[in-house]
């Protein structure tokens, strides 16, 4: 197994900089998945994590300049790497004026992912920055479990409010309640609720649009005014939230009535697709 | 005694109280022929750091009523640092501060006068005290590195601010490598992540080492000066040793001198699995190849890796070939010990802590002769660049 890959324009390196940060504050530990075209950071739904999923993709010829793989073998040419996604980004975020970053497959006593960052200096000679992140090599009869998830016909799609207010919304709502109920339908319409003993509070979203329907099914018999509701775990919910920095360039909620949301994001290049499970 | 702080000079004092108070609970201040000086040390006697500020630093200097004995007072670091608590506020609104001790009261005074008439008054308790004294001397070591502190506030800058222990070596070309320290746990499922800045000789004013030189010690207590230094603008020098004899880090100019004196690790410290790769990644990761992608660092290696399909273990166990231009450096350890003369654990050393206690113990007995010449810690290398 053989990875490098490098990255010298500064856009690239802020922007998957940014993604890094995003992971680490979606999943503590996740996957990293390396292909010949893509790169995934991966979380899948395990009980421990309340079974919450996530499938992070971005085309790697969009960030590296140079890009090399070689997976387990041939059939299988794929790199899985479990990490702590925070030391990626605590190495990335120490890359703010880099002339060059490389990271690359190492092993130092134990395999890591290398992250080499030669930085901009006003002397002459440079200065470098590694960080050596340890990795565990996740073995082939694992990767079953970390490929893409099938979304799940829905019974509502519906584009998102603009993030930030959801997520100051959402954060006035969890002194109140653990779990909040996400329902929206065809109309453009959402709302969260919380319902305690002591008190209800809803939030209406109006005229948010909803997107095109995937195909003439039976959603097209679907009451326009019927909400699709689903109750899930605030905390999850604001966990996701907390973790767009920036408002992404499209965001589409999916409800699967009284089983899952579905959160499908597009932050420029990179897609991004969460699902919380509906609370038990 | 009465001291009187004017201007920016009374930031200056507070900033040095910061820097103090990252090392030690009690500050010593004594007002002597050359100054007032302010020490402290730290709990497991590991640490010690000192301002001297000369007389021409302050508009008015006493050191003692005439006729009187200069005092030496101890005082609780955090009573006296909540006088300069905020060092904003310090800036902004005070004008003057006034440090005096009435011979017949039993408190020092932290008189502040600010804008506005507006005046601060802090009664500080004191306990009478003998001097605090260390023996070091920067002339005796055998490295040192000079930089502006500017310099070495950049080389700390990608360590995380919790990491305790740094490693500070001469890697391969005369570049200076800051490394995180991590100690390894036997049982660890999670390691931690090394980081490693290197930096070229150019940026630094004086480097008098040899390669494969290197210590570690406490980057937090480090911070400290580090913070004094870069807010002074000061240039911070960088005395050591071999591994276990203290490290002396300091900074100068016409009206201060600041010495902070740190115990450094041992090699017998250093009870990582391979104790001696603290050094081969210092010259490894020294020379930096960058612009040669595809004739790579040597230690981008090929990960060997079991590919049948009923594969066991979620961990790898690589079978890597050592990359032939990196060879395992010689093993001192049987070396170390016999050079190894530092006194056994001081009393009162707290295990955890790792560093011994440095040298509070000799100063009335006769300064041991220094242990023999350091083990060789690193192999020459050849052909890495």
């Amino acid at each position: 197994m053989k990875f490098r890959a490098k990255i010298v324009d500064a856009a690239c390196l802020n922007h998957f900089t940014r993604v890094s940060a995003m992971v680490a504050k979606l999943a503590k530990i996740c996957a990293l998945r390396i292909s010949p075209q893509t790169m995934n950071f991966i979380l899948s739904d395990k009980v421990a994590g309340g079974g919450v999923s996530m499938w992070c993709e971005l085309e790697q010829e969009n960030f590296f300049s140079e890009f090399q793989m070689e997976g387990v073998s041939a059939e299988n040419n794929a790199i899985y790497l479990e990490l702590t996604s925070e030391n990626l980004s605590r190495a990335l975020k120490t890359a703010q004026n880099a002339r060059a970053l490389k990271v690359k497959l190492t092993n130092k006593h134990f395999p890591c992912l290398t992250v080499s960052i030669e930085l901009l200096s006003v002397s002459s000679s440079s200065r470098i920055v590694t960080h050596d992140i340890p990795v565990k090599v996740i073995p082939r009869k694992l990767w079953k479990d970390l490929q893409e998830p099938t979304v799940p016909d829905s019974d509502v799609s519906i584009y998102l409010p603009v993030l930030k207010t959801m997520k100051s919304i959402v954060e006035k709502m969890r002194n109140l309640s653990n779990h909040l109920i996400i329902e929206a339908n065809l109309s453009g319409d959402l709302n969260l609720k919380i319902e305690t003993e002591l008190v209800c509070v809803t939030t209406h979203f109006k005229d948010l649009g909803n997107p095109p329907l995937a195909s003439e099914d039976a959603s097209q018999d679907r009451d326009p005014e019927q909400m699709a509701e689903v109750r899930i775990d605030i905390r999850k919910l604001l966990q996701f939230l907390a973790g767009q920095q920036v408002n992404p360039t499209r965001a589409v909620c999916n409800i699967v009535s009284n089983k899952l949301v579905h959160f499908d994001l597009l932050h420029e290049d990179v897609s991004l697709q969460y699902f919380i499970p509906a609370f038990s | 005694m009465k001291c009187l702080v004017t201007g920016g000079n009374v930031k200056v004092l507070g900033k040095a109280v910061h820097s103090l108070s990252r090392i030690g609970e009690e500050l010593y201040l004594e007002p002597l022929e050359d100054g007032l000086s302010l020490r402290t040390v730290n709990s497991s006697r590991s640490a010690y750091a000192c301002f001297l500020f000369a007389p021409l630093f302050f508009q008015q200097y006493q050191p003692a009523a005439p006729g009187q004995e200069a005092p030496r007072c101890k005082i609780l670091m955090k009573s006296f640092l909540a006088a300069f608590r905020s060092l904003a506020m310090v800036e902004k609104s005070v004008e003057k501060c006034c440090i005096s001790l009435n011979g017949r009261s039993s408190r020092l005074v932290v008189q502040l006068h600010c804008r506005y008439g507006v005046r601060k008054t802090h009664n500080l308790s004191f306990q009478d005290c003998e001097s605090l004294q260390a023996i070091f001397d920067p002339a005796l070591c055998s490295h040192v590195l000079r930089a502006p502190a500017r310099v070495l506030g950049e080389a700390v800058l990608p360590f995380p601010p919790a990491l305790a222990e740094v490693t500070l070596g001469i890697g391969c070309g005369r570049r200076v490598i800051l490394r995180s320290y991590q100690e390894e746990e036997a049982d660890s499922s999670v390691r931690a992540m090394v980081t490693e800045m290197s930096i070229g000789e150019e940026d630094f004013q004086q480097l008098q080492a040899q390669e494969g030189a290197a210590i570690t010690f406490c980057l937090k207590e480090f911070r400290g000066l580090l913070s004094f230094a870069e807010s002074a603008n000061l240039s911070l020098s960088i005395h050591f040793d071999a591994p276990g004899r203290p490290a002396i880090f300091a900074v100068k100019d016409s009206l201060l001198d600041g010495h902070f004196v740190l115990a450094t690790m041992s090699e017998s410290d250093l009870h990582s699995p391979e104790p001696h790769r603290l050094v081969p990644p210092l010259q490894a990761h020294s020379t930096p190849h960058l612009d040669d992608f595809a004739n790579d660092d040597i230690d981008s290696y090929m990960i060997a890796m079991e590919t049948t399909v009923d594969s066991e273990g979620s961990r790898a166990g690589p079978s890597i070939p050592l990359s032939p231009g990196l060879r395992p450096p010689c093993s001192p350890g049987p070396d170390s010990e016999d050079n190894d003369a530092e006194p056994s654990t001081e009393p009162g050393t707290p295990p955890p802590k790792k560093f011994r206690s440095l040298f509070f113990g000799s100063i009335l007995s006769p300064a041991h002769s220094p242990p023999g010449p350091s083990p060789v810690l690193a192999e020459d290398s050849e052909g890495e660049g």
